[in-house]
């Protein structure tokens, strides 16, 4: 950790903040998983537009509600989830005294508020990262907290304004390509997948979202020893309702993966909300 | 073996039993296959994520049927003694369930020599597989809310240690002072894939 500069203190905190970077890296064979920023592209966005070094570290801010006090001059921007009210993709100064307010987004779920230089917090095992499933990184953000922001960070890039898609409202549609377990399930269950709408629940979090909608069928009814799981699984236990692994999945898991969200889409899948339709598609799609 | 892809950039590689999955696990590692940026083993497979900036996922199937695995390489590593006191809650049903009593689940537990299979569940659990073979424990029917962290436990093929607080299904057998997962300990994971384990009985119920 170098010496901070300057620091945010936070006021309030809305439903969910925590401190997210690029996540740990190859311990997975110590029961260590990745973690790191749900929407790694708005995450990498966020350090771009203030000039950070690729890996820092940022707020990823659940539904709003955050606020922040600059305790000295801070460069700042927020990507994601859209707060009103806000310039967003788009940096911005924050003065000594000043105030940061996050309302809840109008789509999405996810902000990622990134300060020039870096949310400073100590690393664990290699990662700034809040991985809510394992208890591992920094605490779930409080308020009263004093968040220390670094001095390492490149040139501003000379930019306004990102020009990128904001996180869709209403249905949703993501690539699948069949998973390692496509065998244990029938073909009717296969086209099901592809064919049905699926509605997000309230129990969805960092973890996975829990999908609704007709249960499939498998073919094979025996136990799968519990295997490797990456993010974008979607993996189907006895209620044969999916369950789409986000960035704190378990590292293994024993129900069958039919198949796997192919890796950019999962961004999107993480800015969805409670009661959004998600569709699964097996073409390509240009976005 | 059969090399599945598993979504854009992680393979699965299914394998017929641990030892396999061990001998892969060291033949993966020390080959050091280029663009592959994590390995997870498990009970049959070992699970490569792979950097596609660097390489594709064939290219790292290709590598992968050629291979040699290492089955001398099962155990790697310095022995970890874990010191235990024999006063689980199951210790007794245990014993039912394989055919013997207390005292003989814990003289087998105390004389096996078990090794780190994989990781997972939790930071710090590891999945030891007895040399001898003959360790087939069904789970708690309905899983405890809580397990204290120290727990030793059965579940399957497999014997484990609770590294902290956690709902858990496996049967209790006794507990142990050593913490399996300390952040101030470098490394923090004293079980890692191929460590060879023995647990001392220090204390019965």
């Amino acid at each position: 950790m170098t010496a901070a500069v300057a620091s945010l203190t936070v006021l309030e905190t809305g439903p969910l903040t925590t401190v997210q970077d690029a996540g740990r890296f190859g311990q997975g064979a110590l029961g260590i998983g990745r973690s790191g920023a749900c929407d790694r592209a708005a995450y990498r966005l966020a350090n771009r537009m203030v000039g950070n070094v690729d890996g820092a570290a940022v707020l990823e801010v659940t539904f709003g509600g955050l606020v922040l006090r600059a305790d000295a001059d801070v460069v700042l921007v927020t990507t994601g989830a859209r707060s009103a009210g806000m310039p967003h993709n788009a940096p911005l100064t924050l003065a000594a005294g000043e105030q940061l307010v996050l309302r809840p987004p109008v789509t999405g779920a996810r902000t990622y508020l990134a300060v020039r230089g870096g949310i400073d917090v100590p690393e664990v095992l290699g990662s700034r990262s809040t991985d809510l499933l394992a208890g591992l990184g920094p605490d779930v953000i409080a308020a009263g907290d004093r968040l220390p922001v670094g001095r390492s960070f490149g040139p501003m890039p000379g930019v306004d304004v990102a020009a990128v898609r904001e996180p869709e409202a209403g249905e949703v549609v993501v690539q699948v390509q069949p998973g390692p377990r496509r065998e244990w399930f029938t073909d009717d269950s296969w086209e099901m997948l592809l064919n049905q709408p699926y509605s997000v629940t309230a129990q969805s979090n960092r973890v996975g979202l829990r999908l609704d909608g007709v249960p499939l069928e498998r073919v094979n009814t025996g136990e799968l020893s519990s295997e490797g799981m990456v993010r974008g699984a979607l993996q189907i236990p006895l209620s044969g309702t999916p369950v789409l692994f986000l960035a704190d999945h378990p590292i293994t898991g024993g129900y069958p993966v039919i198949g796997y969200v192919v890796d950019d889409d999962v961004d999107r899948c993480g800015q969805l909300r409670t009661g959004q339709t998600l569709r699964f598609t097996t073409r390509r799609l240009n976005h | 073996m059969r090399v599945l892809p598993s979504g854009s950039n992680a393979l699965l590689i299914e394998l017929d039993d641990l030892d396999q999955v061990l001998a892969m696990y060291t033949a993966v590692r020390e080959e050091c296959l280029s663009g592959v940026i994590d390995i997870v083993p498990a009970a049959r497979t070992v699970l490569l994520v792979i950097d596609t900036a660097a390489t594709d996922l064939g290219e790292v199937a290709r590598a992968v049927l050629q291979l040699r695995p290492r089955p001398e390489r099962r155990a790697t590593g310095q022995l970890v003694e874990i010191p235990v006191t024999y006063d689980g809650e199951d210790l007794d049903e245990v014993g039912s369930l394989l055919g013997c009593d207390a005292d003989e689940v814990v003289r087998r537990h105390a004389g096996e020599t078990w090794t780190v299979a994989f990781c997972g569940f939790a930071p710090g659990f590891g999945y030891l597989s007895g040399a001898s073979g003959g360790w087939d424990v069904p789970r708690q029917s309905s899983p405890r809310t809580t397990v204290p962290p120290g727990s030793v436990a059965l579940a399957g093929e497999f014997s484990g240690i609770y590294p902290r607080s956690s709902p858990g299904g496996w049967q209790l057998i006794g507990h142990t002072e050593l913490d399996v997962f300390d952040l101030q300990r470098d490394p923090p994971a004293l079980l890692r894939p191929g460590t060879p384990v023995h647990f001392v009985e220090v204390g019965r119920a």
